[in-house]
Protein backbone atom coordinates (compact mmCIF):
# COMPACT_ATOMS: atom_id res chain seq x y z
CA UNK A 1 0.00 0.00 0.00
CA UNK A 2 2.71 2.39 1.03
CA UNK A 3 5.01 1.56 -1.91
CA UNK A 4 2.11 2.09 -4.29
CA UNK A 5 1.54 5.53 -2.85
CA UNK A 6 5.21 6.36 -3.38
CA UNK A 7 5.08 5.00 -6.90
CA UNK A 8 2.30 7.46 -7.64
CA UNK A 9 4.15 10.30 -5.94
CA UNK A 10 7.35 10.20 -7.99
CA UNK A 11 5.65 10.79 -11.38
CA UNK A 12 3.56 13.57 -9.83
CA UNK A 13 6.68 15.27 -8.45
CA UNK A 14 8.41 14.92 -11.80
CA UNK A 15 5.47 16.57 -13.56
CA UNK A 16 5.52 19.38 -11.00
CA UNK A 17 9.25 19.90 -11.52
CA UNK A 18 8.93 19.98 -15.31
CA UNK A 19 5.97 22.34 -15.25
CA UNK A 20 7.81 24.74 -12.94
CA UNK A 21 10.75 24.68 -15.35
CA UNK A 22 8.48 25.18 -18.36
CA UNK A 23 6.43 27.99 -16.89
CA UNK A 24 9.16 29.77 -14.87
CA UNK A 25 10.41 32.20 -17.54
CA UNK A 26 6.93 33.22 -18.68
CA UNK A 27 5.81 33.68 -15.08
CA UNK A 28 8.83 35.87 -14.35
CA UNK A 29 8.27 37.82 -17.57
CA UNK A 30 4.63 38.51 -16.70
CA UNK A 31 5.20 39.26 -13.02
CA UNK A 32 7.87 41.87 -13.67
CA UNK A 33 5.82 43.55 -16.39
CA UNK A 34 3.83 44.87 -13.39
CA UNK A 35 7.00 46.13 -11.68
CA UNK A 36 6.72 49.68 -10.32
CA UNK A 37 10.44 50.52 -10.43
CA UNK A 38 12.78 50.71 -13.39
CA UNK A 39 14.37 47.22 -13.34
CA UNK A 40 12.51 43.95 -13.97
CA UNK A 41 14.45 42.03 -11.29
CA UNK A 42 13.71 41.19 -7.63
CA UNK A 43 12.53 42.63 -5.33
CA UNK A 44 9.07 42.94 -6.88
CA UNK A 45 7.48 46.22 -5.81
CA UNK A 46 4.32 46.38 -7.90
CA UNK A 47 1.74 45.81 -9.06
CA UNK A 48 1.75 48.83 -11.31
CA UNK A 49 0.43 49.45 -14.81
CA UNK A 50 3.08 52.08 -15.42
CA UNK A 51 4.97 50.09 -18.09
CA UNK A 52 1.80 49.16 -19.95
CA UNK A 53 0.92 52.86 -20.12
CA UNK A 54 4.37 53.61 -21.48
CA UNK A 55 4.04 50.74 -23.94
CA UNK A 56 0.75 52.00 -25.33
CA UNK A 57 2.14 55.54 -25.52
CA UNK A 58 5.10 54.22 -27.55
CA UNK A 59 4.15 54.92 -31.18
CA UNK A 60 6.88 52.72 -32.64
CA UNK A 61 5.77 49.71 -30.59
CA UNK A 62 2.11 50.20 -31.44
CA UNK A 63 2.70 50.59 -35.17
CA UNK A 64 4.98 47.52 -35.05
CA UNK A 65 2.14 45.65 -33.33
CA UNK A 66 -0.27 46.55 -36.15
CA UNK A 67 2.29 45.56 -38.79
CA UNK A 68 2.66 42.17 -37.12
CA UNK A 69 -1.11 41.69 -36.98
CA UNK A 70 -1.65 42.56 -40.63
CA UNK A 71 1.33 40.54 -41.85
CA UNK A 72 0.15 37.60 -39.73
CA UNK A 73 -3.37 37.62 -41.17
CA UNK A 74 -2.36 38.12 -44.82
CA UNK A 75 0.53 35.64 -44.81
CA UNK A 76 -1.47 33.00 -42.93
CA UNK A 77 -4.37 33.38 -45.36
CA UNK A 78 -2.12 32.97 -48.40
CA UNK A 79 -0.19 30.08 -46.82
CA UNK A 80 -3.40 28.25 -45.92
CA UNK A 81 -5.03 28.68 -49.34
CA UNK A 82 -1.96 27.65 -51.32
CA UNK A 83 -1.17 24.82 -48.91
CA UNK A 84 -4.75 23.57 -49.09
CA UNK A 85 -4.87 23.55 -52.91
CA UNK A 86 -1.63 21.58 -53.08
CA UNK A 87 -2.64 19.15 -50.32
CA UNK A 88 -5.97 18.50 -52.03
CA UNK A 89 -4.39 18.13 -55.47
CA UNK A 90 -1.67 15.76 -54.33
CA UNK A 91 -3.95 13.47 -52.31
CA UNK A 92 -6.91 13.36 -54.72
CA UNK A 93 -5.41 13.55 -58.18
CA UNK A 94 -2.04 12.01 -57.39
CA UNK A 95 -0.17 13.37 -60.41
CA UNK A 96 2.93 11.42 -61.38
CA UNK A 97 5.74 12.09 -58.93
CA UNK A 98 3.43 13.35 -56.18
CA UNK A 99 5.71 11.76 -53.57
CA UNK A 100 8.59 13.90 -54.80
CA UNK A 101 6.39 16.99 -55.01
CA UNK A 102 5.31 16.44 -51.42
CA UNK A 103 8.95 16.31 -50.28
CA UNK A 104 9.75 19.37 -52.35
CA UNK A 105 6.90 21.42 -50.87
CA UNK A 106 7.90 20.45 -47.32
CA UNK A 107 11.64 21.03 -47.87
CA UNK A 108 11.71 24.60 -46.43
CA UNK A 109 10.89 23.06 -43.02
CA UNK A 110 14.42 21.64 -42.84
CA UNK A 111 16.18 24.93 -43.46
CA UNK A 112 17.10 27.45 -40.78
CA UNK A 113 15.00 30.64 -40.88
CA UNK A 114 18.32 32.47 -40.77
CA UNK A 115 19.36 31.00 -44.12
CA UNK A 116 15.89 31.50 -45.65
CA UNK A 117 15.86 35.14 -44.56
CA UNK A 118 19.39 35.67 -45.87
CA UNK A 119 18.54 33.99 -49.19
CA UNK A 120 15.44 36.13 -49.67
CA UNK A 121 17.31 39.26 -48.74
CA UNK A 122 20.15 38.74 -51.25
CA UNK A 123 17.59 37.71 -53.90
CA UNK A 124 15.63 40.91 -53.32
CA UNK A 125 18.92 42.76 -53.56
CA UNK A 126 19.77 41.07 -56.86
CA UNK A 127 16.37 42.04 -58.28
CA UNK A 128 16.70 45.59 -56.89
CA UNK A 129 13.62 45.10 -54.71
CA UNK A 130 13.71 47.18 -51.55
CA UNK A 131 13.15 45.89 -48.06
CA UNK A 132 9.53 46.22 -46.97
CA UNK A 133 6.72 44.68 -44.99
CA UNK A 134 5.53 43.08 -48.27
CA UNK A 135 8.75 41.13 -48.39
CA UNK A 136 8.07 39.90 -44.84
CA UNK A 137 4.70 38.56 -46.02
CA UNK A 138 6.53 36.70 -48.79
CA UNK A 139 9.03 35.29 -46.29
CA UNK A 140 6.32 34.13 -43.92
CA UNK A 141 4.38 32.46 -46.73
CA UNK A 142 7.55 30.56 -47.66
CA UNK A 143 8.01 29.14 -44.14
CA UNK A 144 4.34 28.64 -43.19
CA UNK A 145 2.93 27.21 -46.41
CA UNK A 146 4.72 23.84 -45.99
CA UNK A 147 3.33 23.59 -42.47
CA UNK A 148 -0.23 24.45 -43.56
CA UNK A 149 0.19 21.93 -46.38
CA UNK A 150 1.27 19.19 -43.94
CA UNK A 151 -1.52 19.90 -41.45
CA UNK A 152 -4.26 19.96 -44.09
CA UNK A 153 -2.89 16.89 -45.84
CA UNK A 154 -3.06 14.95 -42.56
CA UNK A 155 -6.76 15.88 -42.31
CA UNK A 156 -7.78 14.72 -45.80
CA UNK A 157 -9.37 11.32 -45.44
CA UNK A 158 -9.69 8.62 -48.06
CA UNK A 159 -13.32 7.91 -47.15
CA UNK A 160 -14.49 11.50 -47.73
CA UNK A 161 -13.87 10.98 -51.44
CA UNK A 162 -17.35 9.44 -51.75
CA UNK A 163 -18.98 12.80 -50.93
CA UNK A 164 -16.94 14.42 -53.68
CA UNK A 165 -17.89 11.66 -56.12
CA UNK A 166 -21.55 12.07 -55.23
CA UNK A 167 -21.33 15.82 -55.82
CA UNK A 168 -19.64 15.25 -59.22
CA UNK A 169 -22.24 12.65 -60.21
CA UNK A 170 -24.93 15.19 -59.41
CA UNK A 171 -23.29 17.55 -61.90
CA UNK A 172 -21.23 19.84 -59.64
CA UNK A 173 -18.31 21.60 -61.29
CA UNK A 174 -14.81 21.16 -59.85
CA UNK A 175 -15.06 24.61 -58.26
CA UNK A 176 -18.38 23.69 -56.62
CA UNK A 177 -16.99 20.39 -55.35
CA UNK A 178 -14.14 22.24 -53.67
CA UNK A 179 -16.17 25.13 -52.26
CA UNK A 180 -19.30 23.23 -51.21
CA UNK A 181 -17.93 19.81 -50.22
CA UNK A 182 -14.18 19.75 -49.64
CA UNK A 183 -13.76 23.03 -47.75
CA UNK A 184 -16.66 22.47 -45.30
CA UNK A 185 -15.39 18.96 -44.48
CA UNK A 186 -11.85 20.23 -43.93
CA UNK A 187 -12.77 23.44 -42.09
CA UNK A 188 -11.28 22.44 -38.70
CA UNK A 189 -7.97 21.54 -40.36
CA UNK A 190 -8.02 24.73 -42.44
CA UNK A 191 -8.68 26.82 -39.35
CA UNK A 192 -5.92 25.06 -37.42
CA UNK A 193 -3.50 25.66 -40.30
CA UNK A 194 -4.50 29.33 -40.52
CA UNK A 195 -4.17 29.97 -36.78
CA UNK A 196 -0.88 28.12 -36.48
CA UNK A 197 0.50 30.06 -39.46
CA UNK A 198 -0.74 33.29 -37.89
CA UNK A 199 0.97 32.65 -34.55
CA UNK A 200 4.20 31.57 -36.21
CA UNK A 201 4.19 34.73 -38.32
CA UNK A 202 3.24 36.85 -35.30
CA UNK A 203 6.21 35.45 -33.37
CA UNK A 204 8.74 35.28 -36.20
CA UNK A 205 11.83 37.41 -35.83
CA UNK A 206 14.82 36.73 -38.02
CA UNK A 207 13.19 36.76 -41.46
CA UNK A 208 11.50 40.03 -40.52
CA UNK A 209 14.84 41.43 -39.39
CA UNK A 210 16.39 40.62 -42.78
CA UNK A 211 13.53 42.00 -44.85
CA UNK A 212 12.57 45.23 -43.06
CA UNK A 213 14.28 48.53 -42.61
CA UNK A 214 12.21 51.39 -41.14
CA UNK A 215 8.76 49.86 -40.72
CA UNK A 216 9.31 46.76 -38.60
CA UNK A 217 7.32 43.99 -36.91
CA UNK A 218 6.78 43.66 -33.16
CA UNK A 219 9.49 41.04 -32.46
CA UNK A 220 12.01 43.19 -34.35
CA UNK A 221 10.99 46.25 -32.34
CA UNK A 222 11.34 44.25 -29.11
CA UNK A 223 14.76 43.13 -30.30
CA UNK A 224 15.90 46.73 -30.74
CA UNK A 225 14.49 47.57 -27.30
CA UNK A 226 16.72 44.81 -25.85
CA UNK A 227 19.83 46.82 -26.70
CA UNK A 228 19.02 49.15 -23.83
CA UNK A 229 19.17 46.20 -21.42
CA UNK A 230 16.55 44.81 -19.06
CA UNK A 231 13.47 47.02 -19.04
CA UNK A 232 9.96 46.39 -17.67
CA UNK A 233 8.45 47.89 -20.82
CA UNK A 234 9.98 45.01 -22.77
CA UNK A 235 8.31 42.68 -20.25
CA UNK A 236 5.00 44.38 -20.93
CA UNK A 237 5.44 44.05 -24.70
CA UNK A 238 6.50 40.40 -24.32
CA UNK A 239 3.50 39.68 -22.12
CA UNK A 240 1.22 41.20 -24.75
CA UNK A 241 2.77 39.06 -27.53
CA UNK A 242 2.36 35.99 -25.35
CA UNK A 243 -1.24 36.68 -24.31
CA UNK A 244 -2.36 37.30 -27.89
CA UNK A 245 -0.71 34.07 -29.10
CA UNK A 246 -2.31 32.09 -26.28
CA UNK A 247 -5.77 33.54 -26.89
CA UNK A 248 -5.53 32.64 -30.59
CA UNK A 249 -4.34 29.10 -29.88
CA UNK A 250 -6.70 28.32 -27.04
CA UNK A 251 -9.65 29.47 -29.15
CA UNK A 252 -8.39 27.23 -31.98
CA UNK A 253 -8.20 24.31 -29.54
CA UNK A 254 -11.67 25.04 -28.17
CA UNK A 255 -13.04 25.38 -31.69
CA UNK A 256 -11.68 22.05 -32.93
CA UNK A 257 -12.90 20.39 -29.70
CA UNK A 258 -16.42 21.72 -30.21
CA UNK A 259 -16.40 20.60 -33.83
CA UNK A 260 -15.39 17.13 -32.76
CA UNK A 261 -18.13 17.08 -30.13
CA UNK A 262 -20.73 18.36 -32.57
CA UNK A 263 -19.97 15.75 -35.20
CA UNK A 264 -20.52 12.91 -32.77
CA UNK B 1 -7.30 10.06 -66.00
CA UNK B 2 -5.36 12.58 -68.01
CA UNK B 3 -7.70 15.39 -67.01
CA UNK B 4 -7.31 14.64 -63.32
CA UNK B 5 -3.50 14.66 -63.58
CA UNK B 6 -3.76 18.06 -65.24
CA UNK B 7 -6.01 19.32 -62.46
CA UNK B 8 -3.55 17.99 -59.90
CA UNK B 9 -0.77 20.02 -61.46
CA UNK B 10 -2.93 23.13 -61.78
CA UNK B 11 -4.06 23.08 -58.15
CA UNK B 12 -0.59 22.43 -56.78
CA UNK B 13 0.81 25.09 -59.12
CA UNK B 14 0.81 27.99 -56.63
CA UNK B 15 2.58 25.86 -54.01
CA UNK B 16 5.17 24.75 -56.55
CA UNK B 17 5.73 28.34 -57.65
CA UNK B 18 6.20 29.45 -54.03
CA UNK B 19 8.61 26.60 -53.39
CA UNK B 20 10.51 27.05 -56.64
CA UNK B 21 10.68 30.82 -57.01
CA UNK B 22 10.65 31.93 -53.38
CA UNK B 23 12.54 29.08 -51.72
CA UNK B 24 14.69 27.04 -54.13
CA UNK B 25 15.85 30.01 -56.20
CA UNK B 26 17.03 32.00 -53.14
CA UNK B 27 18.75 28.87 -51.80
CA UNK B 28 20.46 28.42 -55.17
CA UNK B 29 21.56 32.05 -54.99
CA UNK B 30 23.05 31.43 -51.53
CA UNK B 31 25.05 28.54 -52.99
CA UNK B 32 26.16 30.65 -55.97
CA UNK B 33 27.15 33.52 -53.64
CA UNK B 34 29.28 31.14 -51.59
CA UNK B 35 31.57 30.71 -54.61
CA UNK B 36 31.94 34.45 -55.12
CA UNK B 37 34.28 36.62 -53.16
CA UNK B 38 34.15 40.02 -51.60
CA UNK B 39 37.04 42.16 -52.78
CA UNK B 40 37.19 45.56 -51.14
CA UNK B 41 33.67 46.96 -51.19
CA UNK B 42 32.35 44.93 -54.13
CA UNK B 43 31.75 41.33 -55.06
CA UNK B 44 33.96 39.48 -57.50
CA UNK B 45 31.83 36.95 -59.38
CA UNK B 46 34.67 34.73 -60.56
CA UNK B 47 34.00 31.27 -59.10
CA UNK B 48 36.39 30.50 -56.28
CA UNK B 49 36.72 28.25 -53.23
CA UNK B 50 38.32 31.07 -51.23
CA UNK B 51 35.46 31.33 -48.70
CA UNK B 52 35.54 27.63 -47.95
CA UNK B 53 39.31 27.70 -47.62
CA UNK B 54 38.95 30.58 -45.18
CA UNK B 55 36.38 28.63 -43.15
CA UNK B 56 38.76 25.69 -42.93
CA UNK B 57 41.87 27.71 -42.11
CA UNK B 58 40.60 30.53 -39.86
CA UNK B 59 40.09 29.17 -36.32
CA UNK B 60 37.21 31.63 -35.68
CA UNK B 61 35.00 29.58 -38.00
CA UNK B 62 36.21 26.15 -36.96
CA UNK B 63 35.70 27.15 -33.31
CA UNK B 64 32.16 28.37 -33.91
CA UNK B 65 31.38 25.11 -35.69
CA UNK B 66 32.76 23.08 -32.79
CA UNK B 67 30.92 25.27 -30.24
CA UNK B 68 27.66 24.85 -32.14
CA UNK B 69 28.04 21.08 -32.41
CA UNK B 70 28.89 20.76 -28.71
CA UNK B 71 26.05 22.99 -27.52
CA UNK B 72 23.51 21.39 -29.82
CA UNK B 73 24.59 17.81 -29.04
CA UNK B 74 24.31 18.49 -25.31
CA UNK B 75 20.94 20.13 -25.91
CA UNK B 76 19.66 17.10 -27.83
CA UNK B 77 20.84 14.63 -25.17
CA UNK B 78 19.51 16.58 -22.18
CA UNK B 79 16.21 17.41 -23.90
CA UNK B 80 15.53 13.76 -24.75
CA UNK B 81 16.48 12.62 -21.24
CA UNK B 82 14.22 15.21 -19.60
CA UNK B 83 11.37 14.78 -22.08
CA UNK B 84 11.17 10.98 -22.11
CA UNK B 85 9.96 10.45 -18.51
CA UNK B 86 7.67 13.44 -18.89
CA UNK B 87 6.04 12.02 -22.04
CA UNK B 88 5.91 8.58 -20.40
CA UNK B 89 4.09 9.86 -17.32
CA UNK B 90 1.60 11.83 -19.43
CA UNK B 91 0.96 8.93 -21.80
CA UNK B 92 0.64 6.12 -19.23
CA UNK B 93 0.07 7.54 -15.74
CA UNK B 94 -2.38 10.34 -16.46
CA UNK B 95 -6.06 9.66 -17.29
CA UNK B 96 -6.66 10.17 -21.04
CA UNK B 97 -9.06 13.07 -20.58
CA UNK B 98 -6.37 15.12 -18.82
CA UNK B 99 -3.61 14.35 -21.31
CA UNK B 100 -4.68 16.93 -23.88
CA UNK B 101 -4.92 19.74 -21.34
CA UNK B 102 -1.56 18.87 -19.76
CA UNK B 103 0.15 18.84 -23.15
CA UNK B 104 -1.49 22.13 -24.07
CA UNK B 105 -0.21 23.65 -20.82
CA UNK B 106 3.26 22.29 -21.51
CA UNK B 107 3.48 23.86 -24.96
CA UNK B 108 2.13 27.28 -23.89
CA UNK B 109 5.54 28.97 -23.53
CA UNK B 110 6.36 27.52 -26.94
CA UNK B 111 4.10 30.24 -28.36
CA UNK B 112 6.03 33.21 -27.10
CA UNK B 113 8.28 34.57 -29.75
CA UNK B 114 11.90 33.39 -29.82
CA UNK B 115 12.95 36.87 -28.84
CA UNK B 116 10.58 37.11 -25.88
CA UNK B 117 11.39 33.59 -24.65
CA UNK B 118 15.12 34.25 -24.72
CA UNK B 119 14.65 37.60 -23.02
CA UNK B 120 12.65 35.85 -20.27
CA UNK B 121 15.56 33.50 -19.66
CA UNK B 122 17.88 36.46 -19.46
CA UNK B 123 15.60 37.88 -16.74
CA UNK B 124 15.68 34.60 -14.85
CA UNK B 125 19.41 33.95 -15.17
CA UNK B 126 20.84 37.49 -14.93
CA UNK B 127 23.21 38.46 -12.12
CA UNK B 128 20.37 40.29 -10.28
CA UNK B 129 17.80 37.82 -11.65
CA UNK B 130 15.35 35.50 -9.94
CA UNK B 131 17.60 32.44 -9.70
CA UNK B 132 20.56 34.33 -8.25
CA UNK B 133 18.23 36.22 -5.93
CA UNK B 134 16.75 32.99 -4.59
CA UNK B 135 20.17 31.36 -4.20
CA UNK B 136 21.81 34.28 -2.40
CA UNK B 137 18.89 35.11 -0.12
CA UNK B 138 18.59 31.47 0.92
CA UNK B 139 22.28 31.51 1.75
CA UNK B 140 23.21 28.74 -0.69
CA UNK B 141 25.76 30.97 -2.40
CA UNK B 142 27.32 34.23 -1.27
CA UNK B 143 28.02 35.86 -4.64
CA UNK B 144 25.73 35.81 -7.68
CA UNK B 145 26.89 33.32 -10.32
CA UNK B 146 27.02 34.17 -14.00
CA UNK B 147 24.74 31.91 -15.98
CA UNK B 148 23.53 34.50 -18.44
CA UNK B 149 26.13 35.24 -21.11
CA UNK B 150 27.60 31.75 -20.89
CA UNK B 151 27.23 28.49 -22.76
CA UNK B 152 25.26 27.09 -19.81
CA UNK B 153 22.67 29.84 -20.26
CA UNK B 154 22.24 28.96 -23.93
CA UNK B 155 21.87 25.27 -23.13
CA UNK B 156 19.28 25.92 -20.38
CA UNK B 157 17.19 28.08 -22.71
CA UNK B 158 17.53 25.54 -25.53
CA UNK B 159 16.60 22.61 -23.29
CA UNK B 160 13.55 24.55 -22.10
CA UNK B 161 12.25 24.85 -25.64
CA UNK B 162 13.31 21.49 -27.04
CA UNK B 163 12.11 19.43 -24.08
CA UNK B 164 8.65 20.36 -25.32
CA UNK B 165 9.39 19.41 -28.91
CA UNK B 166 10.79 16.02 -27.85
CA UNK B 167 7.98 15.44 -25.34
CA UNK B 168 5.42 15.85 -28.12
CA UNK B 169 7.10 13.47 -30.56
CA UNK B 170 7.86 10.87 -27.85
CA UNK B 171 4.30 11.12 -26.49
CA UNK B 172 2.90 10.53 -29.99
CA UNK B 173 5.14 7.48 -30.35
CA UNK B 174 4.19 6.06 -26.93
CA UNK B 175 0.48 6.46 -27.65
CA UNK B 176 0.84 4.44 -30.83
CA UNK B 177 2.06 1.35 -28.99
CA UNK B 178 -0.98 -0.90 -28.49
CA UNK B 179 -1.71 -1.54 -24.78
CA UNK B 180 -1.89 -5.24 -25.57
CA UNK B 181 1.86 -5.38 -26.27
CA UNK B 182 2.74 -4.26 -22.77
CA UNK B 183 0.03 -6.44 -21.26
CA UNK B 184 1.35 -9.46 -23.15
CA UNK B 185 4.85 -8.84 -21.82
CA UNK B 186 3.53 -8.59 -18.27
CA UNK B 187 1.41 -11.74 -18.66
CA UNK B 188 4.47 -13.63 -19.84
CA UNK B 189 6.12 -12.70 -16.54
CA UNK B 190 8.29 -9.72 -17.48
CA UNK B 191 8.98 -7.23 -14.69
CA UNK B 192 7.87 -3.61 -15.28
CA UNK B 193 11.51 -2.72 -15.93
CA UNK B 194 11.98 -5.55 -18.41
CA UNK B 195 8.70 -4.62 -20.13
CA UNK B 196 9.98 -1.10 -20.54
CA UNK B 197 13.41 -2.06 -21.85
CA UNK B 198 12.25 -4.85 -24.15
CA UNK B 199 8.92 -3.51 -25.42
CA UNK B 200 8.10 0.14 -24.72
CA UNK B 201 11.52 1.73 -25.25
CA UNK B 202 12.36 0.11 -28.61
CA UNK B 203 8.88 0.83 -29.97
CA UNK B 204 9.05 4.47 -28.91
CA UNK B 205 12.47 5.07 -30.50
CA UNK B 206 11.01 6.57 -33.70
CA UNK B 207 9.55 9.39 -31.55
CA UNK B 208 12.93 9.88 -29.89
CA UNK B 209 14.72 10.03 -33.25
CA UNK B 210 12.20 12.49 -34.73
CA UNK B 211 12.39 14.69 -31.61
CA UNK B 212 16.18 14.59 -31.56
CA UNK B 213 16.31 15.40 -35.28
CA UNK B 214 13.95 18.37 -34.96
CA UNK B 215 15.93 19.60 -31.96
CA UNK B 216 19.18 19.37 -33.86
CA UNK B 217 17.85 21.13 -36.96
CA UNK B 218 16.10 23.94 -35.12
CA UNK B 219 18.83 24.49 -32.51
CA UNK B 220 21.81 24.49 -34.86
CA UNK B 221 20.21 27.19 -37.02
CA UNK B 222 19.02 29.41 -34.18
CA UNK B 223 20.61 32.80 -33.81
CA UNK B 224 18.39 34.41 -31.17
CA UNK B 225 18.89 32.20 -28.12
CA UNK B 226 22.70 32.11 -28.23
CA UNK B 227 22.79 35.82 -29.01
CA UNK B 228 20.45 36.96 -26.23
CA UNK B 229 21.10 34.40 -23.48
CA UNK B 230 24.59 33.20 -24.40
CA UNK B 231 25.99 36.60 -25.30
CA UNK B 232 29.01 37.34 -27.41
CA UNK B 233 31.78 35.64 -25.44
CA UNK B 234 31.61 32.36 -27.25
CA UNK B 235 30.07 32.50 -30.70
CA UNK B 236 27.98 29.79 -32.32
CA UNK B 237 27.75 29.30 -36.08
CA UNK B 238 24.56 31.38 -36.64
CA UNK B 239 26.07 34.25 -34.66
CA UNK B 240 29.18 34.16 -36.84
CA UNK B 241 26.97 34.16 -39.96
CA UNK B 242 25.08 37.22 -38.69
CA UNK B 243 28.37 38.90 -37.86
CA UNK B 244 29.55 38.50 -41.46
CA UNK B 245 26.28 39.94 -42.75
CA UNK B 246 25.72 42.84 -40.36
CA UNK B 247 29.18 43.98 -39.29
CA UNK B 248 31.47 42.91 -42.10
CA UNK B 249 28.99 43.05 -44.98
CA UNK B 250 30.74 39.93 -46.34
CA UNK B 251 27.76 38.22 -47.99
CA UNK B 252 29.76 35.58 -49.92
CA UNK B 253 31.45 34.36 -46.73
CA UNK B 254 28.09 34.37 -44.90
CA UNK B 255 26.69 32.35 -47.81
CA UNK B 256 29.50 29.78 -47.54
CA UNK B 257 28.87 29.46 -43.79
CA UNK B 258 25.15 29.02 -44.53
CA UNK B 259 25.98 26.22 -46.94
CA UNK B 260 28.01 24.55 -44.17
CA UNK B 261 24.96 24.87 -41.90
CA UNK B 262 22.71 23.34 -44.58
CA UNK B 263 25.15 20.47 -45.13
CA UNK B 264 25.18 19.69 -41.40
CA UNK B 265 21.38 19.41 -41.45
CA UNK B 266 21.45 17.18 -44.54
CA UNK B 267 24.04 14.88 -42.95
CA UNK B 268 22.06 14.56 -39.74
CA UNK B 269 18.88 13.98 -41.76
CA UNK B 270 20.51 11.13 -43.69
CA UNK B 271 21.76 9.53 -40.47
CA UNK B 272 18.44 9.77 -38.64
CA UNK B 273 16.39 8.73 -41.68
CA UNK B 274 18.45 5.53 -41.84
CA UNK B 275 17.92 4.90 -38.12
CA UNK B 276 14.20 5.47 -38.51
CA UNK B 277 13.83 2.90 -41.26
CA UNK B 278 15.91 0.34 -39.35
CA UNK B 279 14.01 0.69 -36.11
CA UNK B 280 10.47 1.05 -37.38
CA UNK B 281 8.37 -1.88 -36.13
CA UNK B 282 6.63 -3.86 -38.84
Amino acid sequence: MRSRWIRGLIPALYLLLIYSFILLPVAVLMLFSFQASALPVPPFNGPSLRWYQELFADDRMISALWHSMIIGVISALIATIIGFLAAYALTRFRPRGSQILRGLIMSPLGVSYLVIGFGLSISANQLALGKSLWMVIVGHVVVNMPLAFAIIMSQIKEEDISYEKAARDLGASEFMVISRVVIPILSPGLLAAFLLSFTLSWDEFIISLFLTRFDVTLPVEIWSALRTGLNPQTNAAGTLVFVISVVVLVSAYAFTRRRKGASR
Amino acid sequence: MKRSALQGWALSGPALIVTGVLFLAPMALVIVYSFWQRVGGSIDQTPTLANYQKILSDPTFANSLVNSLQVVTLTVIISVLVAYPFAYVIAYKVPPKWQGILLLLAVLPFWTSYVVRSYSWLLVLAKQGVVNNALTSSGLISDPISIANTRTGTIIAFVHFFTMVCALTIYASLRQIPDTYRKAARDLGASPFRTFVAVTLPLSLPGVVVGAFLTFVLAIGDFITPQIVGGGNELLLPQVIMLQINRRGDFPLAAALSVVLLLLVVIVYLISAKKLVLRRPT
